[in-house]
């Protein structure tokens, strides 16, 4: 039994004696106390006496306690990704779990969400507040509002101690985690693409009319007011396939709400939207903690701590490091991550003066279906040593942009152009050759094989030319992958590792290392850092400089704006498919970016509708599965 | 009635060892872990161990060689196969255009005098040919695998009816001697099948086409931005599997010294049954060719053991379609186990 946390009352014994059945019945209706399984207190006594009756948190300050994980260990093989995590949540407080990628958060959060069970340890919940399956409703539910509802079945072991009301919970599957009324909004989508939206938010638990078919009517009406209440501006039909990457996660966060939970686990809910929808996310969050919902909120972004958080748990190497309020600077919280102090977050070298032009973009144009151009008349060069930041609301064009430069989608007009000369179009052969290369916005969907071995993936791009009269020369690969992984520092246990068990800085680590190898002379990165922590970003930050330093160059899109201001010698800034301006690294500040960004054309000579623009074009999903993804990824090294 | 115990004895052998003897208990678990561990090599352990406790006649040279004779047209059929599979498509044409490659040949070399060797070459080529075409419809039709070889399945069936007139064509006997045996014992067909899993096996590890079977499988769009042609690749993994399935047609056609138009049917299944059963994933990304061929082994050792225990061939279908399931289920064990 680790210890617990300061969050104990006073008084109140940590322990509660191995050997409690577990599986608590909170899915047993209440009044129904005959279906408690023999030996389960259904409720325990001494809550009261603990101070905390079961009402409203929102007269108790820092509301009652509804999960608490006590010395929690996961081992994987090879890997022990938790190690004695201790954690606390209550109701109505923003808890921010932070850490590295590779920490342990993600294990942490699956085995809240039933996905993984600890090998030792235990997970603590408080009783259910209702019978949950009463069918979802559109308030948030909260946990005072059941007073005197709950069967005082009478406790078949007196002698348990309180406890604060948590029992031991043992969380095998998603429906028992739904059961205790936590819900979790994970990084990866799990949101079916065929359905539309009204389906996936009620998908398996469908409004019925009295015949037992689906009550499409009362779908619709509830999932308009969900929709509503995220302030997501599309219709209840609208198919999931056809909203890009922020709606999606806004639908995933509706339906998360519409579970009603207690508790609500969000990773990294951030990580794909623009700071307005950061703001309606953070609007909707301190409703629900308002309303007294406990939410774990996973983020990588320092500035969100302060600006949402109560207090912050750290992870590090799956042991939890350090809780502390968040209002804790900056600094010591990433010393708290990372072990160590890290002396500049964005550690760009400029070089004094750029090299000659790499790539020449003119007049790139690509024609949209119907709604006006995917992106149009952009033109821009990269200077061998530079770093060009290309910043803009998702959705502006820049990943289209990008794609349209490297090959693999087509364009309609405009030259582009390396070292002077033209380069095929819609040929990523031809770019590769050129010395172009790619690091995809979608890491795990288009980025790596995740099968693959890191060798694999390491030689990938340079496959064709390690073969030698048909005969892939897997020693010459080795070497190669074994010397790139050095140099960029992969935490792997050996080549032959498969991608998938790598944490995200690592990945992309391997992604960039397979433009290393493949001798790319200008990179194109495509929100490198996102989902990555601060000690690998500023790795990947280094590697920046370091292939500039060498003459090579990199174009850099970044939602991130501290990331684009802080690493760019020039930003160019894209707005509805146009280049709406260039900075120089001085005169690019986050306002001048945001001004830039949020500007119309001022030139209407033909007029088409602004606000499709605002989401991400039709295009940008190539191979974007979000059913797919949503099997995958793990934080396990 | 005993037909039936013995079924489901061969079949749950192959996840448990036989509990008999002194010690039954240890062994036990032995089978069971060296089964979880190796796969289906100690699933192929298991099952001749306990082929072998059941018949006498099963552990005799001449008998696990014509094992091998049995697992031989199968095994070519699987290997190509494999290379489908491992980039995660699917091909149910192969016994078709094995039928139709081994009709072409006899159709050429008996019907229209030509040199074998020109023969033999068309009728890979007409291998090749199909596959290709089931290539292009998959890369550049952007029709579903499943769709464009099943296509392929009912015309290359067509054709060899057509050119053989629905009734088989002799071959000719230079190539009738793959279905013979060299010195007296062994088998050709066995040879080739070792041959072509050697050229299989290569395929996969060593080569560019190879390798880039495994990345399309994984991840086709990262294997695209990694610059493979991917279009231009499948086109190449189609004809290798019509090619193999060429090779297959020939053999078999010399063993039976006859071309038969109905020849190889449902062989197609026998194929994806033996590269599943060898640990490959029908959603791409991993396969083997020894994995492939212990799947083929498996399936003839069986039909083989069952024939020899005087098993009804409608069990032998019933034992075949558990080993199947068997076979998947433990290698998802293993996988899980392991991850």
């Amino acid at each position: 039994m680790t210890g617990v946390n300061d969050d104990v009352p006073d008084g109140i014994p940590a322990d509660v004696p191995d050997g409690i059945p577990d599986r608590v019945s909170d899915g047993v209706p209440d009044g129904a106390p005959g279906d408690v399984p023999a030996g389960v207190p259904a409720d325990v006594p001494g809550r009261a006496a603990a101070g905390l009756p079961g009402g409203g948190p929102a007269d108790v300050p820092d509301g009652r306690e509804l999960l608490r994980v006590e010395g929690v260990t996961k081992s994987f093989p090879g890997v022990r990704a938790l190690d004695g995590v201790d954690l606390s949540l209550r109701g109505g407080e923003v808890h921010v779990l932070l850490g590295e990628n590779g920490a342990g958060k993600s294990t942490l959060i699956k085995m809240l969400s039933g996905a993984h069970r600890p090998d030792q340890g235990r997970i603590l919940a408080a009783p259910g507040p209702e019978g949950p399956d009463a069918g979802p409703t559109t308030e948030p539910t909260r946990p005072g509002t059941r007073p005197g509802t709950r069967p005082t079945t009478k406790p078949t072991r007196p002698d348990a101690p309180p406890d604060g009301g948590l029992r031991e919970v043992h969380i095998r599957s998603a429906q028992d985690a739904e059961r205790l009324g936590i819900a979790t909004i994970h990084q990866e989508f799990t949101l079916v693409p065929g359905l539309t939206v009204a389906e996936n938010l009620f998908l398996g638990r469908q409004p019925r009319t009295r015949l037992g078919l689906i009550d499409k009517k009362t779908m619709r009406t509830r999932a308009a007011e969900l929709l509503r209440r995220v302030r997501l501006d599309v219709s209840p039909d609208t198919p999931v396939a056809e909203l890009g990457i922020a709606r999606l996660q806004m639908v995933e966060i509706a339906k998360a709400l519409s579970l009603d939970a207690r508790v609500l686990i969000m990773d990294e809910p951030t990580a794909v939207l623009t700071s307005e929808e950061v703001e309606t996310l953070f609007g909707i969050v301190r409703e629900l903690r308002a309303a007294g919902v406990g939410i774990l909120f996973i983020t990588h972004h320092l500035e969100e701590i302060g600006a949402l958080g109560d207090r912050v748990t750290v992870l590090r190497d799956g042991r939890s490091v350090a809780q502390v309020p968040a209002s804790t600077g900056e600094d010591e919280l990433i010393r708290l991550m990372v072990g160590r102090d890290i002396a500049e977050q964005y550690p760009r070298q400029r070089p004094d003066r750029p090299g000659p032009p790499l790539l020449r973009v003119r007049g790139l144009t690509r024609h949209g279906r119907g709604t006006g151009p995917v992106f149009r008349d952009v033109d821009f060069e990269v200077r061998a040593g530079e770093v060009v930041g290309l910043a803009g609301l998702v959705g502006a064009g820049r990943t289209e942009v990008a794609r349209a430069v490297f090959g693999v989608d087509p364009y309609d007009a405009g030259t582009v152009e390396i070292d002077g000369e033209r380069l095929a179009r819609g040929d990523v052969r031809a770019a590769m050759r050129a010395g172009l290369g790619l690091v995809p916005e979608d890491r795990k969907g288009q980025g790596l094989v995740l099968d693959a071995s890191l060798q694999d993936n390491l030689t990938l791009a340079r496959l064709n030319r390690d073969t030698r009269g048909g005969l892939v020369d897997r020693g010459a690969q080795r070497r190669r992958a074994a010397t790139v992984a050095e140099q960029l520092k992969v935490r792997m246990s050996g080549l032959a590792q498969p991608a998938r068990t790598l944490s995200g800085g690592n990945q992309q680590k391997i992604v960039i290392g397979k433009w290393l190898l493949a001798d790319t002379r200008l990179l194109i990165l495509d929100e490198p850092t996102r989902g990555i922590d601060v000690g690998a970003k500023v790795e990947i930050y280094q590697l920046i400089n370091e292939l500039t330093a060498s003459g090579r160059a990199v174009l850099m899109i970044s939602s991130d704006l501290p990331e684009v201001l802080g690493m760019s010698d020039r930003v160019l800034v894209m707005s509805q498919g146009r280049l709406a301006g260039e900075l120089t690294a001085e005169e690019a500040t986050q306002d001048a970016v945001m001004e830039l960004a949020l500007h119309t054309a001022p030139d209407t000579d033909r007029a088409r509708p602004h606000e499709t623009n605002q989401d991400k074009a039709p295009d940008t999903d190539h191979g974007n599965h979000p059913d797919k993804s949503a099997m995958e990824g793990s934080d396990v090294r | 009635m005993s037909a039936e115990l013995k079924t489901g004895a061969a079949a749950e052998a192959v996840g448990r060892a036989p509990d008999q003897g002194p010690g039954g208990r240890r062994p036990a678990e032995w089978f069971s872990r060296a089964v979880l561990k190796n796969g289906p090599l100690g699933g192929l352990a298991a099952l001749v161990v306990v082929m072998a406790a059941l018949s006498k006649d099963f552990l005799n040279g001449q008998n696990l060689l014509n094992v091998g004779v049995q697992a031989s047209v199968t095994a070519i059929l699987a290997f190509g196969v494999t290379f489908v599979i491992v980039s995660a498509g699917i091909d149910l044409s192969v016994g078709s255009v094995a039928a139709l490659a081994a009709t072409v040949v006899a159709w050429a070399a008996t019907g229209q005098d030509l040199p074998v060797w020109i023969a033999v070459l068309l009728g890979l080529a007409v291998g090749a040919g199909s596959g290709l075409l089931s290539g292009a419809l998959v890369a550049y039709g952007k029709l579903p695998a499943f769709i464009a070889t099943l296509a392929m399945l009912s015309v290359g069936r067509g054709l060899a009816l057509v050119i053989s007139g629905g009734s088989p064509i002799p071959f000719p006997a230079s190539v009738s001697r793959l279905g013979d045996t060299l010195g007296g014992w062994l088998p050709v067909p066995v040879l080739v099948m070792i041959g072509m899993g050697l050229v299989a096996a290569l395929i996969l590890a060593r080569t560019y086409a190879g390798r880039a079977m495994f990345a399309i499988g994984g991840n086709e769009e990262a294997a695209r931005l990694s610059g493979i042609h991917v279009k231009r690749r499948k086109l190449v993994i189609y004809a290798l599997s019509g090619l193999f399935a060429a090779v297959a047609g020939i053999v078999l056609a010399a063993r039976l010294t006859s071309a038969q138009p109905q020849a190889a049917t449902g062989y197609e299944l026998d194929a994806i049954a033996a590269v599943v059963i060898g640990g490959a994933s029908l959603s791409g990304g991993s396969g083997k060719a020894s994995g492939t061929l212990i799947g083929a082994l498996i399936l003839a050792v069986l039909r083989n053991g069952l024939n020899l225990l005087s098993v009804s061939a409608f069990w032998q279908q019933v034992a075949t379609g558990l080993v199947i399931a068997l076979a998947v289920l433990l290698d998802t064990l293993r996988r899980r186990s392991t991850r």
